[in-house]
C-alpha cells in the first residue's frame, strides 16, 4: 500500500447482497477519523451502497467475483474506489443518466449513478466491456 | 418488519424496521405485496419511523409497491420518514406518486 495520503485502506468482499450492509458501515466508519456530520455519513453510505449494488447486480450480474474497495483519506478529502472485474459498461454517458435502467424487472429505479453524483463531490466511472467497472467518487469533509 | 391491518379502514400498515437496501428489498417485496393482494386495502401506510438507511433500491420498491396498490384500486402513504431519505425520495419524483408526511 503505497503511503501518499494520510490513511489507507482495503477491502475485498465478495459479490453478495448481504455485504452491501458490511461495505458501507466499513467506508463510514474509515472516514470518522474526518469528523463528519450525520448528514455527511449518510451521504457516503448511500453512494457507496449504491456503488456496491452496481457491481453485485450489474457488474458480475449474481454470480459471485470479487469487489474491491480502496478508500484514502488525503487532507479533509475522502476518496473511495469501488471495482468488479464483471462485464463492464457499454457505453457509461447513457448509463450515467437519471432513470435509466437495464434492469426495470429486478426493480431497478435507474438512480444509482444519479445519487452517487450529487451525495458526493465528484464522480469518476471507467469501464472496460469484458473487463470491469472502476468508479472513484470524492467528498471534501468541511 | 411488522405488518398491520385495520379491516374497518382497510388500511394495511407496514411499519419497516430494516436498512433499506438492495438485499431486503429482494427479499422482502413478495411478502409485502403477498398482504396487498390478499387484503386488497385501500390504504397502504409505509411506516419508515424506524428506517435510519435507503438507497436507491427503496425507490424502485416503492414504486414496484405503488403499481400493485393502484392496480387494486388503493393508494399508498410514507410517515415518520427521516431528512435524508426525503432527499432520496425528492430527487426521484416519489412525492408525486406517494403521499409522504
Amino acid at each position: 500500500m503505497q503511503s501518499k495520503c494520510d490513511n489507507e485502506m482495503t477491502l475485498e468482499i465478495l459479490s453478495k447482497s448481504n455485504n452491501e450492509a458490511f461495505a458501507r458501515v466499513a467506508v463510514a466508519a474509515f472516514s470518522a477519523s474526518l469528523d463528519p456530520t450525520i448528514e455527511e455519513i449518510a451521504d457516503i453510505k448511500t453512494a457507496v451502497s449504491e456503488a456496491v449494488t452496481n457491481c453485485i447486480i450489474h457488474g458480475y450480474e449474481g454470480e459471485i467475483g470479487v469487489i474491491k474497495i480502496n478508500c484514502k483519506i488525503d487532507k479533509r478529502k475522502i476518496i473511495i474506489e469501488i471495482s468488479d472485474t464483471g462485464k463492464g459498461i457499454e457505453n457509461v454517458d447513457i448509463a450515467k443518466e437519471p432513470l435509466y435502467t437495464t434492469k426495470a424487472d429486478l426493480e431497478r429505479s435507474g438512480m444509482g449513478f444519479t445519487i452517487m453524483e450529487s451525495f458526493m463531490d465528484e464522480l469518476k466511472v471507467e469501464s472496460i466491456l469484458g473487463l470491469g467497472t472502476k468508479v472513484t467518487m470524492t467528498k471534501t469533509i468541511k | 418488519m411488522n405488518v398491520n391491518y385495520d379491516e374497518e379502514d382497510k388500511l394495511l400498515t407496514f411499519k419497516i424496521t430494516e436498512e433499506i437496501d438492495h438485499h431486503w428489498s429482494e427479499k422482502i417485496r413478495r411478502q409485502i405485496d403477498d398482504e396487498i393482494e390478499r387484503r386488497i386495502p385501500k390504504k397502504v401506510i409505509f411506516d419508515f419511523d424506524k428506517v435510519s438507511f435507503m438507497d436507491s433500491a427503496g425507490i424502485g420498491m416503492l414504486i414496484g409497491r405503488y403499481k400493485v396498490t393502484k392496480m387494486l384500486g388503493g393508494n399508498i402513504e410514507m410517515i415518520n420518514v427521516k431528512t435524508n431519505i426525503k432527499k432520496i425520495l425528492e430527487m426521484s419524483g416519489i412525492p408525486k406518486i406517494i403521499k409522504i408526511s
